[in-house]
């Protein structure tokens, strides 16, 4: 076992661990934060995505002894007294059905607008690819995203 | 009348709140206390005799609680049950939860391990020692059916045949002017919802409650107990929050009675989840069929005859509705077309691969792209615009209600109206100038328009009518409205969502009808202590049925309400009218009560009438009368790029008729879903074996679920032709897009590849097929 400390959602965690646990299996089994859920098991669904330091990591891909000393942020964290822009967004442009992916694809949005806060629509197609949805057929996601960045856009101006 | 100000409006949902937030309930976040966890192990090998099983090894691993064999069950699984057997003859093979003796498929489970954790389970699967005599793998329809074939099970590798005439056939391709024959294949999809199966079970004392990552908890309760022997009484089944369906959440699987059976033995509350790559070899699959098709029609485009000749792969045994789902196909190869005749045949075959089962549209996309593809081909063999071949033998909407060829009657439809404005949001006679253009200078990027002038037959289903099928259950559903003291309402429906927007749909319904806020209404679902009866969520049922059902127990609450408003107004109920939210007395509309306020009198009960009950509550059970109808035409245009296969979506236009809408956000996210699934089938999955019935696609690294950057934007639009089988005019839209849309984009590859002398790309056209097809046109290869 190996002794790990991070902070989840602004809440600091101290645990001892399996070497081999994964981040996702951590933050749902031992931290209890299930809003992130695990989709599959080859890293290609991205419903599992989550913010490690700032930047979006597929938790089913990172150790969660890679994780020790890190800030992460869960769609359970994202919220801070109302919700995100992003989520508000995907609310409003109907961009989830059954719910599964939206997690993963929210933070992996917020991810893309931090680093390029006015993107095309084929950037937001292409910074998605690595995120997965059965339901949407993505168009509203797409929507939704480029609300989210154009309701940024007119806050910042 | 009634005024509506709810039906119609693009209300974001209600689901969203917890979806968006994270506060969710999917069946793997349930931790109950002493909770352990299920591995199964599963056979690596697609057809064998199991020689011994022993779990001896893995009974003293670290943190193992219990490990068991198929023989360990032998006594209490039961067989894995079908709930079609489409013809008295047909073969149904025993399936047992855990093999016992024979494997018929990679993926079948063999025994299984109960561990602290899901780690130690999974690590002490490796200390079971599986041994196999291996007996070949039957892989291939056409060869199973060969004399000398191995047999998949001992009875033979036929299931049944079901034969289906209308018409003089022989007439009508006798002397026909124009026969074709094809044979197209529709290959082997893995539904991939987003959220992998689990199943939670809590034994305590005689009851059970088993969580369910599950379409049909109803259903689910009554079979669970039919197989296991447990009383229904002592069953509770809950679909908490469910991850996508699309068909293979609508089933009654091993793992579902195994983590019943072992809660059941250990005593103490048990869980399994599988991974994508175990769902992938675990979940049914869908489609697989090789559709022969036969077109009589007359030289100028009138259709005389259709025949159909089907082979459908069940896959290694017959699950819940396995043989239903290529006869669900059916009455829908005659499609929107007139016709003399009609002949369908469809033999159910058995391989060793995973059994097939419902998939999105269910035997209605199978036909939908053979009669839309076999028109495309008929149109390049007259030398006729596609779309005019459509027009000649389409019902024009003057005809309805129409009963076509196949013995079902449409009650609506506008297939003009529809195709019109496809063609002219498409731009279509601009961009076949365009492709006139291109063949004419050898672009090597070719243009191709495809057609897609589809309907189908949902809202499953007149429990009559599948009586007559011999499918083993009605196709009712039933509502209940609860009115709460503070005027506030609970909806409880026997649908079952996952993602299709109940909770805010049936809110609206219930809005209008009752006349109470939208915020004043809450919907229950998906528990079977709860919603106590309900045949759940397929086939695109939940409002053409489901939404029924509501209206109908909105009625009762108003008919009761009108009772006890003219006790507390002391006048007769004669002279009372309803306008939505309120009884008030005709003529003298200031004297009435609203309908919170006849609650909360109700609630009180001091002086109710004589012989009233103090209760507004109603219930509601729904049987339709017909199937619903949606039609619409999509249009797909294609770049293929011809020096590499490559194939582009440029634009796709979908026109869709689903009758009256209640939102439209939620009816538009079901079409983009829809056609994001179909287009999936024409370009890019595929489950695909080996020789040795390995399955090549287990992870979403192999099996190309499209992501975003692999989709189009579509142009959606609608026409609305009420439907007339239903109160409410509505017709289903979840199968549509999926439905209509695969057509759409293979006959536009093909039609830009006609000229270079391509018949035919098979699913899924990848760059390596079309490039193939053309190369194979070309003489080369």
């Amino acid at each position: 076992m190996t002794k790990v400390s991070m902070t989840i959602d602004g809440v600091r965690y101290d645990d001892e661990v399996e070497p081999r646990m994964l981040l996702v299996h951590y933050l749902r089994d031992v931290a209890g934060r299930t809003g992130t859920p695990v989709g599959c098991d080859t890293s290609n669904c991205g419903a599992c995505t989550v913010l490690l330091n700032g930047l979006s990591a597929k938790s089913c891909s990172v150790l969660a002894v890679q994780a020790d000393g890190a800030d992460i942020t869960t769609i359970q964290g994202l919220a801070n007294g109302e919700w995100h822009p992003l989520q508000q967004a995907f609310h409003e442009e109907h961009a989830l059905q059954c719910g599964y992916c939206t997690p993963g694809m929210i933070i992996a949005s917020v991810d893309l607008l931090r680093d390029n806060p006015n993107p095309t629509e084929q950037e937001v197609r292409e910074g998605l690819e690595g995120n997965l949805c059965r339901c949407t057929g993505y168009q509203n996601i797409v929507r939704a995203v480029m609300r989210a960045a154009s309701a940024s856009q007119g806050a910042a101006s | 009348m009634t005024v509506t100000t709810e039906i119609g409006k693009a209300r974001a949902r209600k689901e969203d709140a917890r979806l968006v937030t994270g506060q969710t309930n999917w069946t793997d976040n349930i931790v109950l206390p002493g909770m352990v966890h299920i591995a199964f192990l599963r056979s690596p090998m697609a057809h064998a005799r199991i020689r011994s099983v022993d779990v001896s090894g893995a009974r003293g691993a670290p943190g193992v609680i219990a490990a068991y064999s198929g023989a360990d069950f032998a006594a209490e699984q039961g067989s894995l049950p079908c709930a079609w057997p489409v013809t008295p003859q047909c073969l149904i093979p025993a399936h047992p939860p855990m093999a016992t003796e024979e494997v018929r498929y990679v993926g079948e489970i063999v025994a299984c391990v109960i561990a602290r954790n899901q780690y130690a389970a999974a690590d002490a699967l490796e200390k079971i020692d599986a041994d196999y005599e291996p007996l070949p793998a039957v892989l291939d329809m056409e060869a199973a059916l060969a004399e000398g074939s191995p047999k998949v099970h001992a009875a033979g590798n036929t299931s049944f045949e079901w034969p289906f005439a209308q018409g003089d056939i022989d007439a009508a391709f006798r002397d026909a002017p124009v026969v074709i024959e094809r044979t197209y294949r529709q290959q082997r999809l893995i539904p991939c919802a987003m959220e992998p199966r689990a199943v939670a079970c809590d034994p305590t004392g005689d009851d059970f409650t088993l969580w369910s990552s599950t379409q049909i908890p109803h259903v689910l309760r009554f079979l669970l107990a039919v197989v296991t022997g447990i009383p229904e009484q002592n069953l509770r089944v809950i679909a908490p929050d469910v991850g996508g369906g699309f068909g293979s959440k609508l089933q009654v699987t091993a793992e579902e009675v195994l983590t019943l059976l072992i809660g059941r033995k250990l005593g103490r509350p048990v869980k399994w989840t599988e991974s994508r790559s175990e769902g992938n070899l675990a979940v049914h699959h869908g489609r697989d069929q090789i559709q022969r098709i036969k077109v009589a029609a007359d030289s100028d485009g009138r259709l005389r005859g259709l025949s159909v000749d089907l082979l459908a792969d069940m896959g290694a045994y017959l699950m819940l509705v396995t043989p239903g789902v290529p006869l669900l196909g059916a009455f829908m190869f005659n499609a929107i077309y007139k016709m003399d005749a009609y002949s369908f045949k469809c033999t159910g075959v058995f391989t060793t691969k995973v059994p097939t089962d419902a998939y999105r549209g269910a035997g209605r996309p199978e036909a939908t792209f053979a009669i839309e593809h076999a028109m495309d081909d008929l149109a390049a063999e007259l030398g006729m615009d596609p779309l005019e071949l459509r027009k000649r033998n389409w019902i024009t909407h003057e005809e309805f209600p129409f009963t076509t060829i196949a013995g079902l009657t449409y009650d609506s439809g506008n297939y003009e109206a529809a195709t019109a404005k496809a063609v002219e949001l498409f731009g279509y006679d601009d961009l076949r100038k365009e492709q006139a253009a291109r063949r004419a200078s050898g672009d090597p990027v070719q243009l191709g328009i495809g057609i897609s002038t589809f309907t189908e037959m949902c809202g499953l289903a007149p429990s009559r009518v599948l009586g007559s099928l011999s499918y083993g259950a009605g196709g009712w559903e039933h509502a209940t409205i609860r009115m709460l003291p503070t005027g506030k309402v609970e909806v409880v429906t026997g649908s079952s969502a996952h993602g299709q927007g109940h909770e805010t749909a049936w809110s609206q319904i219930v809005a209008d009808r009752l006349g109470v806020p939208f915020e004043d209404v809450r919907v229950l679902h998906g528990d079977t202590q709860v919603a106590s009866k309900g045949m759940d969520t397929y086939g695109s049922r939940s409002l053409t049925v489901g939404g029924i059902a509501v209206v109908g127990a909105c009625d009762k609450v108003i008919d009761k309400a009108k009772t006890i408003a003219a006790g507390l107004l002391e006048v007769s109920a004669d002279d009372l009218e309803w306008t939505p939210g309120r009884w008030s007395v005709r003529g003298d509309p200031e004297q009435g009560r609203t309908i919170g306020e006849i609650a909360l009198a109700t609630f009180a009960a001091h002086n109710l009438p004589d012989g009233v009950e103090p209760s507004l509550d109603s219930e509601a059970t729904y049987d339709p009368d017909n199937f619903s109808f949606p039609h619409g035409t999509h249009l797909c245009a294609v770049e293929v790029d011809t020096e590499t296969g490559q194939v582009k979506i440029r634009s796709y236009v979908a026109v869709d008729d689903v009758g009256v809408v209640v939102n439209p956000l939620i009816v538009e996210g079901q079409v983009h879903g829809g056609i994001a699934q179909g287009i999936a089938q024409a370009l890019y999955e595929e489950a695909a074996y080996d020789a040795d019935g390995n399955l090549l696609t287990t992870t979403l690294a192999d099996y190309l679920v499209p992501s975003a950057a692999d989709l189009p934007t579509i142009v959606t639009d609608r026409t609305e032709t009420p439907a007339t089988s239903n109160p409410l005019g509505v017709k289903g839209v979840g199968e549509a897009g999926t439905i209509a849309s695969t057509p759409a984009v293979v006959d536009a590859v093909i039609d830009a590849l006609r000229p270079l002398g391509v018949t035919d790309v098979e699913m899924p056209c990848t760059a390596q097929r079309v490039w193939r097809a053309i190369n194979e046109a070309k003489g080369g290869m």
